[in-house]
């Protein structure tokens, strides 16, 4: 058994470094779609300021791009890496997305990112166009594909345990692919990032616009981001990931736990705005409960329960019980005995073989398992309660206040009268809220997803390589050296290309290389 | 309409494209910024080195990225022993890769002569210690690596990272330095042109020498390296499980595929002939076929390698018997059929616009096109 110091210090690295990447990627997914939306407005209008504003922006996306590419790396390598027992436990499954993702959307925005920064010369304006598009078309499928591996982790659909692999093999691709818990994450992250990038080119045009400077140039900025934004912002709203939650038992239990809905209620549940949630006590002091919201954001309808924590624990111990049968037929098969009574038996209960699984945490003869240990088990397939719920409520404020920001700045950018102070601080000052929305969306989803990796099927703890604590030791603080580094520098950059503004372009006519009367007659 | 035995060939073969993918087009990548400190005098000079790769090395790179992805979805056992058994070795080769995306896209966002000597010098690293650590791992898989796997198929990994360290497979890391530096020289010949172009000719002459002289080495080093092979019958089209055959090991196996089919002598004879061809190309100044020959050079020393090897992936050093083979380590048949149809729609395609971009951006990276466009060239 691998100690559960390798297994904390290879979540704790998990969870560091793709939150680390996850800083980059939502604005990447953006801000290649704004980059393409501004550049069709060059090619439609033929004024180079959307040019300029194309290639602008565009330095600040290669910026942030560089290191989403260089952490991005790590992911892959991390599966194998510290996870060696899930890559092959569900190798089978998870790597096809994976091997997709590299085909389908890797080559296509890698290949053409280069052409986008080095192809303004050598290619004729629409053919320009179309690479900037297939390179924010590309992030975007990448996307499509790693969601649908983290789906399948959510919801495994599609997929059957093989005794004589020892391992998940695909029974049916398609599930995977319209998977809903897949589908309803894609298109909630992506807005995710839509928001963000919106967000991004709003608050720093907004800083333009205080400061006075460069003032088209700035306008229009904040005018296609508020637009974009409000879009965006409207859909990671509307179509919250909590409508795929009422696919597969770990979904509902996150929901629940997100929720803290000790018990089930008579439907339509109400929904706990705000309280304080005590797991020991399994109750929640001082809540604000609104009725039927809850049963209608998480059913889309007034009729079905959401199942309460009780009812799932209650479940688990059941499914704990079959798991254990399933476990010991397992052995038997493993060892031989393949008789057809043994391969019936065990397909009877082999959907519980991974609650099965979690009793190996507390003894290593799973098939002869005490009542406490049981229990344990059972106890311990729950999510925990208080650091989801309130992980998603500063998620969804977050999302609330961006909405309330964006809606402000486009009815503004529409009669014109987006040059307000107040306005303009609040977009300047909003800036860090998308990135704190997607990272504590990030944990919702995935702390939520715990004990399991693969909901049902494998405990994490199972899941971790059999590494010595040195080589995490090592490996940890090699990657919080380096990524803090990076980070500095990063935002070193950034910063610094943000307060050139347009003028790093060298075009000879923004801010830092006119006389304020030419500035100003450019207004 | 394949059965399980073909696709498990197909798909040693598909990783194979994949990595030969990686090695002709990254290569010459890494091979460049292995190159850059001894080629570019000045800062303008390694500007030219940098950019006659800056705009296409990350599509380059994908073939690396989805190797990895492509051996994960067929071979998952292979890759989580592989990943898992060498990871300090990985997590270094991790750590020099991230410096290039960083080293292209920033070295020259700011005029600093000590910020752009930094980026510099990190950006060799990134060449120069993954070509390193990929040969490197080639030769330990050609040793053997020391893991087990117990009855739940868990991963048991015995060694240590410095075993990886062994001369034959430090060799093996030097074949792949010099090769890929090689095949970055023989790019930038044709890239570059004045004081640049005429060193890459001098280093041509020299790795191409240095890369004959150790495949050489090599080639004689493994007739005495113990080889492994099947003894047990093993199905081709049984699942996957690699608790279920006899290997046996003993010195000079690894030529037993040479001695079965004599035709396949003729692929590290090509090694051989390309790398020559390299050098004679290169003197007479066909620039671009110097360069095409190169690739070949490579291509035949990695076929090599796989098919002295062929069936097996990993080879176990001491439970011999869980060695990883084309056999017994695949995933399942549905998943390598899904796997081949999303391969053989995609990978021309990929090539196709890969070439077009390739197209566009040829033409050489002068010393007046950097200064000229001192602000947006990397």
């Amino acid at each position: 058994m691998i100690s559960e110091a390798v297994v904390d210090l290879s979540r704790w690295q998990f969870a560091a470094t793709s939150l680390y990447h996850f800083l980059f990627v939502p604005l990447t997914l953006g801000l290649s779609f704004l980059l393409a939306i501004m550049e069709s407005t060059y090619l439609m209008t033929g004024r180079e300021i959307y040019k300029d504003m194309t290639q602008f922006w565009g330095k600040l996306f290669g910026i942030n791009f560089a290191l989403g590419v260089a952490t991005g790396l790590t992911m892959e390598f991390e599966f194998g890496m510290n996870w060696s027992y899930f890559s092959h436990y569900v190798g089978d499954v998870f790597g096809a997305p994976l091997a997709i993702e590299g085909l389908m959307a890797f080559f296509l925005e890698a290949t053409f990112v280069g052409l986008f920064f080095f192809g303004w010369d050598k290619l004729p304006k629409w053919q320009h166009l179309i690479v900037t598009w297939l390179v924010a078309f590309g992030t975007n499928l990448s996307a499509l594909w790693i969601l649908v591996a983290n789906g399948w982790m959510q919801n495994p659909v599609g997929a059957e345990f093989n005794y004589e692999t020892m391992r998940m093999e695909v029974t049916h691709f398609s599930d995977l692919i319209f998977n809903p818990a897949a589908q309803v994450k894609f298109v909630h992250t992506v807005a995710a990032g839509y928001t963000t990038a919106a967000a991004f080119v709003l608050g720093i045009s907004a800083y333009y616009m205080l400061k006075g400077r460069d003032a088209a140039f700035a306008r229009r900025s904040y005018t296609i981001a508020a637009g974009f934004g409000l879009a965006a912002c409207l859909s990671v709203i509307v179509l919250g990931d909590e409508s795929g939650y009422t696919d597969g038992e770990v979904q509902k239990a996150k929901l629940a736990a997100i929720e803290a809905e000790w018990h089930t209620e008579p439907p339509p549940a109400s929904f706990t705005a705000i309280g304080f949630p005590d797991q020991d006590k399994m109750e929640t002091a001082y809540a604000i409960k609104i009725p039927w919201v809850l049963g209608l954001i998480g059913t889309r309808s007034i009729d079905e329960p959401i199942t309460g924590l009780t009812e799932i624990l209650e479940k688990n111990r059941v499914r704990v019980r079959e798991g254990m049968k399933a476990y010991g037929l397992l052995q038997k098969l493993r060892n031989g005995e393949k008789t057809p009574e043994h391969i019936a038996e065990f397909n009877r209960y082999k959907k519980d073989l991974g609650y099965g699984m979690l009793l190996k945490r507390y003894t290593e003869k799973v098939a002869d398992a005490t009542d406490a240990q049981i229990e344990l088990a059972a106890q311990y397939s729950m999510p925990r309660v208080v650091p989801l719920f309130w992980t998603f409520r500063i998620m969804v404020a977050c999302g609330f206040i961006m909405l309330g920001v964006f809606i402000w700045a486009m009815f503004a950018s529409s009669i014109r009268k987006c040059r307000q102070t107040t306005l303009l601080k609040w977009s300047f000052y909003m800036m860090p809220l998308p990135w704190i929305a997607c990272e504590t969306g990030w944990f919702v989803a995935e702390f939520g997803r715990q004990p399991w990796t693969i909901a049902e099927i494998l405990p994490t703890f199972l899941s971790a390589s059999s590494l010595s604590e040195w080589d995490l030791y090592i490996s940890l603080s090699g990657f919080i050296a380096l990524y803090t580094v990076f980070l500095v520098i990063e935002l070193f950059l950034m910063l610094k290309f943000i307060k050139l503004g347009p003028s790093s372009l060298h075009k000879g006519r923004y801010h830092f290389e006119i006389t304020e009367q030419q500035e100003v007659s450019h207004v | 309409m394949f059965d399980y035995e073909t696709l498990r060939c197909i798909w040693w073969l598909f990783l194979g494209v994949l990595l030969i993918g990686f090695a002709v087009t990254g290569g010459f990548d890494l091979g460049t910024a292995i190159l850059l400190p001894f080629l570019g005098k000045t800062d303008t000079e390694r500007r030219v080195i940098i950019n006659s790769v800056g705009a296409t090395w990350e599509g380059n790179q994908v073939w690396f990225v989805t190797a990895g992805g492509a051996l994960f979805a067929a071979w998952p056992m292979a890759y989580a022993v592989a990943f898992s058994g060498f990871y300090l070795a990985l997590l270094l080769t991790l750590f020099a890769l991230m410096m290039r995306p960083l080293g292209f896209d920033y070295r020259s966002k700011l005029p600093s002569e000590k910020w752009r000597g930094n980026w510099d010098k990190a950006l060799f690293v990134g060449g120069f210690v993954p070509a390193l650590i990929f040969g490197v791992a080639f030769g330990n898989l050609l040793k053997g690596v020391p893991f087990h796997l117990d009855n739940d198929m868990r991963i048991f990994y015995d060694g240590s990272f410095w075993g990886l360290l062994n001369p034959f497979a430090l060799l093996s890391g030097l074949l792949s330095v010099s090769m890929l530096a090689l095949h970055g020289a023989t790019y930038l010949q044709v890239k570059t042109e004045g004081d640049i172009q005429q060193r890459c000719q001098k280093a041509v002459l020299i790795l191409a020498i240095v890369t004959l002289v150790i495949f050489a080495l090599a080639g004689f080093w493994i007739t005495h390296i113990e080889g492994y092979k099947i003894t047990s019958t093993l199905l081709h089209d049984a699942p996957s499980n690699p608790l279920n055959k006899v290997v046996e090991k003993s010195a000079g196996l690894w030529l037993a595929n040479y001695q079965q089919q004599p035709l396949l002598i003729v692929i590290p004879s090509l090694g051989f002939m390309m790398g020559v061809l390299t050098i004679l190309l290169s003197k007479q100044q066909y620039l671009k076929s110097a360069f095409i020959s190169s690739g070949l050079t490579i291509t035949a020393i990695i076929l090599t390698a796989g098919v002295s090897m062929f069936p097996f992936l990993i080879p176990a050093s001491q439970s011999i018997n869980h060695s990883l083979t084309v056999w017994d380590a695949s995933s399942s048949h549905t998943t390598l059929i899904i796997m081949f149809w999303v391969t053989v729609v995609f990978l021309p395609i990929i090539i196709v616009y890969t070439s077009w971009v390739f197209r566009v951006l040829s033409g050489k990276i002068t010393l007046a096109h950097i200064q000229n466009n001192d602000h947006t060239a990397y």
